[in-house]
């Protein structure tokens, strides 16, 4: 399946988003602190809203359209200028994802060092069907993303935060392994 | 160096000498290692004398655009009672290009010490590091070595006791090439969409917030202490064909090379020593086809052109490219040009922020013709449409990502036709589809 | 006060000279020269992202943004050159590769930009040989449906909400080619002004669902009208089709509504087309409303006014024109007039300066103070005395308390429709409602304002004015100056200080202000 320019960038769920929205920054709590100290570090609240954002990703996996209500209210703006803040950038996940998500760098200098390579063997140890489909057991979302910035160390891999470099198809059972559940 | 692998003995190991040394990440290790002496220098000269020393040194913006740092803070208006920003441009996402991201995580004091310097020299008491979001790693380390700069005061309100406040935060980016242009990556910091902004107003004049603002690319302001601590003679020393580019530069190199990673050069380095002797030619069994040496949005090159190229700005503009951010990536006689190009077209049109007509359609166009191609239904006409949607996407935008998407494509075509007629013609298919 | 500073300067061959700071597109305005654009709109914060209008500036490296550009000293610009028209030709190919091309079934074929300039400067053959981006359509709320497959991503939308409404509830979502105006599940568009982002979007991308498949923009006939509901007194474009209304539009007056027309406003123009109207003057003739001819129906209204006090309850949506007339009906039988006015919440659209959907829900209530009639929003009939004649122009009295009508000694109807609850009238004569006649109104800050016919009244109804001074004159009051409208609204300037000096000349399609308003816009 072609994933040209008009696909989707992010993963998509298996089920999994039915359950309610739990606030993130409810008075008293400490993401509530760490929010207003951020918010001192800006001339305007309105800035704190990339970080506030993360800081529900690292928390509840996705940003929901409530996510986006609450973060709106936090920061004196609308759930759509949330909206249209979290679908420009890539990393925020609009849908929830696989507990490992994996994401491989196919730009051209990885791909002439072998990426799509690498891209099939992860959907294969990992028993994704296609790209941004997390796979039935909820453990693995596979998706190509564009330039990683560690060219010279073909082909790095993004799982959840933290990098794998020098990647080839070899190494990608082992690499799922290490990943344990 | 050449990290992971050791210096070659014909690097110039400034920037890069300590990388690959988990001690140097310290402050104390840094300090050990000289670092802020020229910090410390900095805050008992006036803003002006220190613009001063940087322009003498000839030193030139390293994200790409190679204007010249000196000049672009005298642009900001020391006395006009407003709040000055700066940002370092920490965002490295132009492909091939990964030496802002050695820089952080091998030597993050070094990149403090610059922004302090940078921000001081402008009048700027804040300045954002703003990090692409994907760099989990440099991110944490900036964190962690920015803690310990501000729990020594050598940051913060009384900046090592000169009375001068410089408060320097990380901003976290979430996935966004285009971020990476200045004045997107000041609406980025506002908590916008990444839109690059019409100029003028120019950043120095209405930036940050509607203030003055300078942005500076991480290697940029890294080489600042350096040439506070050596004299800007001796960064203008460091120069090895044209005069108008001085100082060392780290040159990613990446793709079909022997030794991929991050070499220290002084600016006019013969680039056929460079890829033979430094990164250690070809694979094994291989043959360099064609390169692009700016990070890719510059023309490509053939190896051929490549062999009589002098490392420098103005020796890649001799040869009709660019040295932009120095992205080397090297493509070898097995690669397919058409199905790298496609690939390559197929980013810029993720990347593309949506507001401009010929950006936002034109980029996806390219790339679906492309992609056409490389499977093997591509037409003549098609090439003759690609060219003339180039000219629609060059100098008709807000910001030049359309351009950076026209540029290697045409010239790609250009240079290595008989690769995409053998595809139109069928006499030859990409084995492997672009993606999967 | 310092003098503003001038650039002169040289387009397409004309010179002209504009205040320092002007863009070269509006000092091309100036020129007379109009450059193609999509996303720039004078209402509307710049954005520069359409990219049509580049412009071809001599001495400049690039083409200009010249609604980002500003004007400098002695530039000679080029808006037809071929490299011009080359950027030109681009954007429009890039708009096209992805528009779907439903032309046959889109609402704004006919009255579109893209098909207007695409006409003009565009290709005549399409290169795209991909397939082409789907998204489905979306109800964004209110009367707005957004075709997302058509939307040009020109922000105009996005930017009039934000900036003009000052309610953030359209976004762009997503990036590069996968771009679509969007909004939240919280917020739809049913704010008091929002269905402008119909008439801002210069494709069928955001459409009216009330106009949905209606007609064909060419099939309209255009007249230039006032809002009839509310006193801020919006123009209007009313669109008619085979006599119906089927449309209303703002028409741009930049000292009344700027470019923008309330929802209310813009949606409430059905009753101007109800069927149910009073077709035949009638008189009373054995207790039963019978209908016969205007001469007779006047002459009867005459009759039962002789010798009496009339007692007019006017209606602040009647003309000035008529509420003239009605006056000197008033002052010749010694009588009293009144009026009443339905009221609702002020709706302001913040980013205009003094634009609100207006308390007072009728367009002449400063018309009908200025002429004298008396606002009884209660108790509407508390001032008709025993043996008065109940003259009921243009009110339909529904929700008013009609047990004092007893009390008069005759009743006279003018109007569209006949009240329910009132004793049989005498006289009942049929009038136009304001898209059937000419005439004007003032609004709440004093300006007055003219709308013409658009389509014709029912059966024998008549203008209002045209009836009014016919009874004029049949109760003494001679009103044969009062031939036409215009030379009713000559009476009426002629004896109303307010109106002193006015006239249909002067009032153009823009309006001017009577003696004392207090907004010189």
């Amino acid at each position: 399946m072609s994933h040209g320019p008009s696909a989707p960038a992010h993963g998509h769920g298996h089920g999994g988003d039915a359950a309610p929205y739990v606030p993130v920054f409810t008075e008293g709590s400490a993401r509530r602190r760490e929010l207003a100290d951020l918010i001192t570090r800006y001339p305007s609240k309105r800035a704190a809203l990339l970080p506030a954002l993360w800081m529900v990703q690292q928390d509840r996996g996705w940003i929901s359209e409530d996510a986006m209500r609450e973060i709106g209210e936090q920061l004196d703006c609308t759930a759509a200028y949330v909206k249209g803040v979290v679908t420009f950038y890539t990393m925020y996940h609009q849908h929830p994802v696989g507990r490992h998500f994996i994401q491989v760098c196919t730009t051209s200098p990885c791909l002439c060092a072998g990426a799509d390579d690498v891209v099939k063997a992860f959907l294969e140890h990992t028993g994704c069907k296609e790209l941004g489909l997390t796979s039935p057991d909820g453990k693995y979302t596979v998706i190509e993303v564009e330039c990683l910035g560690a060219c010279g160390f073909a082909t790095p891999v993004q799982i959840n935060e933290d990098y794998v470099e020098c990647v080839t198809p070899e190494k990608v059972p082992g690499i799922l392994a290490a990943l344990g559940d | 160096m050449g990290y992971p692998h050791k210096s070659h003995p014909q690097e110039t190991p400034v920037l890069s000498k300590h990388f690959g040394d988990p001690a140097a990440r310290t402050l104390e290790g840094w300090k050990a290692r000289g670092g802020y002496t020229a910090l410390a220098q900095a805050l008992t000269m006036a803003p002006t004398a220190i613009q001063d020393v940087v322009k003498a040194s000839g030193l030139r913006g390293r994200g790409g655009a190679g204007f010249p740092t000196g000049l672009k803070w005298s642009f900001m208006k020391l006395e006009d009672g407003k709040p000055h920003y700066l940002c370092c441009n920490a965002d490295e996402s132009e492909p091939g290009t990964f030496k802002d991201r050695e820089i952080m995580r091998w030597t993050p004091h070094a990149l403090i010490e610059g922004v302090a310097i940078g921000a001081y020299a402008i009048g700027a008491e804040t300045a954002y590091i703003y990090i692409r979001g994907e760099f989990s790693e440099p991110i944490r380390v900036m964190e962690a070595a920015l803690a310990e700069a501000r729990a020594a005061g050598v940051i913060g309100p009384n900046a090592m006791g000169s009375g001068k406040r410089i408060d320097i935060w990380v901003h976290k980016g979430a996935g966004a090439y285009i971020c990476g242009e200045e004045t997107a990556l000041m609406n980025s910091i506002e908590g916008k969409r990444g839109n690059p902004r019409i100029k003028p107003p120019f950043p120095a004049v209405s930036g940050l917030f509607g203030q003055p603002t300078t942005i500076n690319n991480v290697e940029t302001l890294t080489a600042v202490p350096h040439i506070l601590n050596n004299g800007a003679e001796w960064y203008k020393g460091m120069c090895l064909s044209s005069p108008k580019s001085t100082g060392s530069k780290l040159f990613s190199v990446c793709g079909n090379v022997a030794k991929p990673g991050n070499y220290e050069v002084v600016l006019g380095f013969p680039f056929k020593d460079f890829l033979y002797d430094l990164c250690g030619g070809p694979p094994a069994g291989r043959k360099f086809k064609a390169i692009i040496p700016g990070g890719s949005s510059v023309p490509v090159i053939t190896i051929e052109e490549a062999e009589q190229v002098r490392m420098d700005y103005e020796g890649f503009l001799e040869v009709g490219t660019m040295l932009g951010s120095g992205g080397v990536i090297i493509f070898d006689d097995a690669q397919s040009m058409p199905r790298q190009l496609a690939r390559l077209a197929r980013f810029y049109a993720h990347e593309s922020c949506a507001q401009c007509t010929q950006c936002r359609e034109g980029t996806a166009w390219m790339t679906r013709i492309l992609e056409r191609i490389v499977a093997g239904q591509g037409t003549f006409e098609d090439l003759d449409t690609i060219f003339d949607l180039s000219e629609s996407m060059t100098g008709k935008t807000i910001c030049v990502l359309s351009d950076s998407c026209a540029a290697p494509v045409v010239s790609g075509i250009k240079k290595f036709r008989g690769e995409f007629e053998a595809l139109i013609t069928g006499r030859r298919s990409s084995t492997v589809a672009v993606g999967v | 006060m310092t003098a503003t500073k001038m650039v002169s300067l040289t387009i397409e061959g004309r010179a002209v000279s504009v205040p320092e700071g002007t863009t070269i597109l509006e000092a091309a305005k100036a020129a007379g020269v109009l450059v193609p654009h999509y996303c720039y709109h004078p209402g509307l914060p710049v954005a520069g992202v359409c990219r049509m209008c580049l412009v071809e500036v001599e001495k400049f490296p690039k083409l200009a943004p010249s609604c980002a550009t500003a004007v400098g000293e002695g530039q000679v610009v080029h808006v037809y050159s071929e490299k011009a028209l080359e950027a030109r030709k681009g954007v429009l190919e890039l708009l096209l590769i992805n528009h779907p091309l439903d032309c046959p079934i889109c609402d704004q074929a006919g009255e579109c930009e893209l098909q207007d300039y695409t006409f003009q400067e565009g290709r005549a053959d399409s290169r795209y040989r991909e397939p082409k981006r789907f998204n489905p359509v979306e109800d964004f709320g209110g009367d707005v449906l957004y075709v997302t497959n058509r939307c040009i991503l020109c922000t105009r939308c996005v930017r009039f909400m934000d900036d003009v409404h000052e309610a953030p509830v359209l976004c762009v979502s997503e990036r590069g080619d996968r771009a679509v105006i969007s909004k939240a599940a919280d917020a739809d568009l049913t704010h008091p002004w929002a269905a402008n982002v119909i008439d801002l979007c210069p494709v069928g991308a955001l459409v009216s669902k009330d106009f949905l498949n209606k007609a064909r923009a060419w099939e309209l006939d255009r007249t230039a009208s006032v809002c009839p509901g509310c006193s801020q007194g919006c123009n209007t474009v009313l669109e008619t089709r085979d006599n119906v209304v089927v449309r209303m539009k703002p028409r741009p007056n930049e000292a009344v509504n700027h470019f923008y027309l309330c929802d209310v406003g813009r949606l409430d123009y059905q009753w101007l087309n109800r069927a149910d109207r009073l077709e035949s003057p009638k008189i009373r003739l054995h207790d039963v409303l019978s209908p016969v001819d205007w001469e007779l129906a006047i002459a009867k209204a005459a009759e039962v006014l002789r010798g009496r006090r009339a007692y007019v309850v006017g209606s602040p949506h009647l003309s000035n024109e008529a509420l003239f007339l009605l006056k000197r009906i008033v002052g010749t039988t010694s009588g009293e007039g009144v009026f009443r006015c339905a009221t609702g919440p002020e709706a302001p659209l913040p980013g205009v300066e003094d634009l609100a959907l207006r308390v007072d829900r009728a367009p002449n209530v400063r018309g009908a103070e200025l002429l004298g009639f008396a606002r009884r929003d209660d108790d509407l009939l508390g001032g008709l005395r025993s043996g008065d004649v109940l003259v009921v122009a243009g009110d339909a009295l529904e929700g008013v308390d009609l047990r004092r009508a007893a009390e008069a000694s005759a009743v006279i109807v003018i109007g569209t429709t006949l009240p329910a609850g009132l004793p049989v009238p005498a006289a009942v004569l049929p009038i136009a409602n304001v898209a059937e006649e000419e005439g004007t109104f003032t609004n709440l800050r004093g300006r007055v304002q003219r709308f013409l016919q658009a389509k014709a009244a029912p059966g024998l109804a008549r203008p209002s004015w045209y009836a009014l001074a016919d009874l004029a004159t049949a109760v003494g009051a001679p009103s044969d100056d009062c031939g036409l409208p215009s030379r009713a609204f000559a009476a009426l300037a002629a004896s109303e200080p307010a109106f002193l000096g006015l006239s249909y000349d002067a009032l153009g399609l823009r309006g001017a202000p009577v003696a004392g308003a207090e907004v010189a816009r």
